[in-house]
């Protein structure tokens, strides 16, 4: 049974015979498959958002009983005064802005050149995935070595091109989270990567052999053929991509615990800062609403271009 | 019964030995489950939620610094001279300052094992070319800053390369340990907080006046301006500069390094009065509910770790257990002895519930001191940056009480 039979009464009424079933018999068993996932949703999704909105209002500390007292928005306030805050919500973003091209871009081409390697294509599709199954500890030692001043490898190679005492990467606060971005492109890109190669074996392989009788050149297949057939698949990509992006943590809490000084310290981190280190639930779920504030307006920008350019196409 | 710490590098595995001693004396390897945590706050913010879940180890270990935080938290419980006794101890079996520094509203909350202050490293080798060595083959003591800079310069010459190291990059403990140093050995240094991290209290010119003399160290090639932890520690050993600035517990890598000839002694005065900034390692009781018996299983475990406070002190911490630190044994030790007075003029973090080692406040100092030694930052920006995020602590209400 498809959904518009529930969602949708004209098109219900012209199978009573569904329906009627529908509503007899059927969603007492539907509600209890539904049950397990809907307790686990409503326990650790529903309720803990409805405690950070309430809990964004109160001095709410994790060592205190309750609540704790009432700050109306004073959370909020000290939020959006406080320099670091802003720093950290600019650094997600900028975070979102380096990664986000490069994974989506890069992944397009190694897909296309892995889908047109004849022999040993299991090879580079392995050698693409397997970063990305690795934790992001283990990716944080990896790089931490490569990026290790003076001894590292990336130093050693810069010292064969003749850079003499070059920056420590993630010691240099304008480069530091240039450096968590090259770490999370190498790291995550597989994911994207596979999508891709799924789109393009997708693709029916008559196009490409109809274009090449027409005279079209692979580039020109590449342009009016691949990249407007993956169209629907470049919309996910870019979309969980800015979602993972803006969810940055684990490396930056890895790599540079946000430093130097604060300049890697991201939305994430501050809020589990705040939460857990220094106790304030209250002002950590402030923040929290914000983010998610921020999320939202990305997410919802995102449907409206979609949506103008479905309508122009 | 189950033991919780932060100590990785040479500490981790002095007290692996510890604790298989203690093990022996239980009869077993199943006694204890020993876990070590990163260090600072990533460890602080673990034991605080395992309290707060109650699923607390039965013993951990926490900074003094930190312990009084915990305790105002209500994380801890408290060690009455009963508990104490139980085990055959007292609050007069400990150096009495660093005792009051686990005491909080006249109650104590923490069982000290050890101080560990901020000292000079040097290697042997280098300084007797330099001819920094006196006759019985020890540093010839310096004071003053013309006389450390002349060193560091003589030391310059032989290495090639740098005088001292400290760490730089990647690190905010470290400079602040060394900044802390200097600027308390200055008189009429303030503490950097004060009414329990309400107010900023540290003197603007005196802050400046350090800093500025710690960027010229390291812009005049005297120290490196970018170095790591590992980094600066590889400087010393393999003879790229003399000496070494770190806490005493790296003592156990030096002696790890094959023909290194190193001795270790107190950081020189450079300013007007010695001091060195300084901690202490306690022993703490998660609140939970405890049996008599796990209570006493607890202390056991504490005592046992006490008694094996000379081994601790092979690792260079200056031990807080008197019985030992009075001991003849420990009296002989080399290049341990040679720094110990360091612990009578230590400075410890000031009380903030934000402050303390690996805290917020050590952080964001740290941070910024860092970038001035890197000479990235000037120390007017690193005090205007410091004022600035300490402020927003400062303003914040005490979640702790």
């Amino acid at each position: 049974m498809s959904a518009p039979t529930i969602t949708q009464p004209g098109v219900a009424a012209s199978q009573p015979l569904r329906k009627d079933r529908m509503r007899a018999g059927d969603t007492k068993p539907a509600w209890l498959f539904i049950a397990p996932f809907a307790l686990f949703y409503v326990l650790f999704l529903i309720w803990p958002t409805i405690y950070m909105v309430v809990a964004s209002f109160f001095n709410t500390s994790i060592v205190q009983e309750g609540f704790g007292s009432f700050a109306g928005f004073g959370n909020y306030q000290e939020m959006l005064t406080r320099p670091e805050f802003w720093s950290a919500m600019w650094h997600t973003l900028q975070f979102t802005i380096y990664t986000t091209p490069p994974l989506v871009v890069l992944a397009f081409l190694f897909a296309i050149l892995a889908n047109r390697v004849r022999r040993g294509q299991a090879l580079f599709r392995l050698a693409f995935f397997v970063p990305f199954i690795l934790p992001s500890a283990a990716i944080a030692l990896i790089w931490n070595f490569i990026y290790t001043p003076a001894s590292g490898l990336l130093a050693v190679v810069q010292g064969w091109f003749g850079v003499e005492a070059p920056s420590p990467v993630l010691g240099t606060p304008s480069i530091a989270m240039v450096g968590i971005a090259v770490t999370t492109v190498w790291w995550t890109i597989g994911f994207n990567f596979i999508l891709y190669l799924a789109g393009l074996q997708d693709i029916p392989r008559e196009l490409y052999e109809a274009a090449a009788l027409d005279g079209a050149t692979p580039w020109q297949q590449i342009r009016w053929i691949t990249i407007p057939m993956l169209s629907r698949t470049t919309t996910l990509v870019v979309l969980l991509q800015i979602i993972a992006s803006l969810k940055i943590f684990d490396q930056v809490y890895l790599m540079t615990g946000g430093g130097p000084g604060i300049a890697t310290e991201v939305a994430l981190g501050l809020i589990t800062t705040s939460a857990f280190t220094d106790f304030r639930v209250g002002a950590a779920s402030a923040a929290s609403v914000l983010l998610f504030i921020v999320i939202v307006i990305i997410a919802v920008l995102r449907q409206l271009i979609d949506r103008a350019q479905e309508r122009r196409a | 019964m189950t033991f919780w710490n932060l100590f990785g590098g040479g500490d981790g595995a002095r007290l692996q030995l510890m604790l298989d001693q203690y093990e022996q004396e239980q009869g077993g390897s199943d006694a204890l489950q020993a876990a070590t945590f990163a260090w600072g706050n990533p460890y602080y913010t673990k034991v605080s939620l395992a309290t707060l879940g109650d699923k607390p180890p039965d013993v951990a270990v926490a900074h003094a610094t930190r312990a009084t935080n915990l305790a105002r938290a209500g994380l801890l419980t408290e060690i009455t001279e009963d508990v104490l006794a139980s085990v055959g101890l007292s609050s007069t079996d400990f150096t009495p300052k660093v005792w009051e520094s686990t005491v909080l509203d006249g109650k104590a909350y923490a069982i000290p094992l050890d101080t560990h202050p901020f000292v000079l490293f040097y290697n042997k080798t280098v300084c007797r070319d330099a001819g920094l060595l006196d006759a019985d083959d020890e540093l010839v003591p310096i004071q003053g800053t013309e006389q450390w800079e002349a060193a560091l310069a003589a030391a310059k010459e032989v290495t090639g390369a740098y005088g001292a190291s400290v760490a730089t990059v990647s690190e905010t403990a470290t400079p602040w340990r060394f900044f802390q140093t200097l600027y308390s050995q200055r008189n009429g240094s303030t503490p950097f907080l004060s009414d329990g991290g309400t107010e900023l209290t540290f003197d603007e010119a005196l802050v400046a006046d350090t800093l500025a003399y710690l960027q010229g160290l390291t812009g005049s090639g005297l120290m490196p301006q970018a170095t790591d932890y590992a980094g600066s520690q590889t400087l010393m050993f393999t003879g790229q500069s003399a000496f070494y600035l770190q806490g005493e517990w790296e003592i156990t890598t030096a002696q790890s390094v094959e023909g290194l000839e190193f001795g270790m002694v107190p950081v020189p005065t450079l300013f007007d009065q010695p001091a060195c900034q300084a901690d202490s390692h306690a022993f703490v009781l998660p609140t939970m509910e405890r049996s008599p018996d796990q209570l006493e299983r607890a202390m056991g475990f504490v005592k046992s770790m006490l008694d094996q406070s000379l081994a601790w002190a092979e690792g260079g911490h200056v031990p807080a257990y008197l019985p030992a630190l009075r001991s003849p044994e420990y009296a002989a030790m080399e290049p341990q002895s040679d720094y110990a007075e360091a612990a009578d003029y230590a400075v410890y973090d000031a009380p903030a519930w934000y402050s303390g080692s690996g805290s917020n406040f050590e952080n964001i100092v740290g941070a910024q001191i860092g970038l001035v030694m890197q000479g990235i930052a000037s120390p007017e920006e690193a005090i205007a940056s410091m004022r600035s995020q300490l402020g927003t602590y400062a303003r914040t209400a005490d979640p702790l009480s």
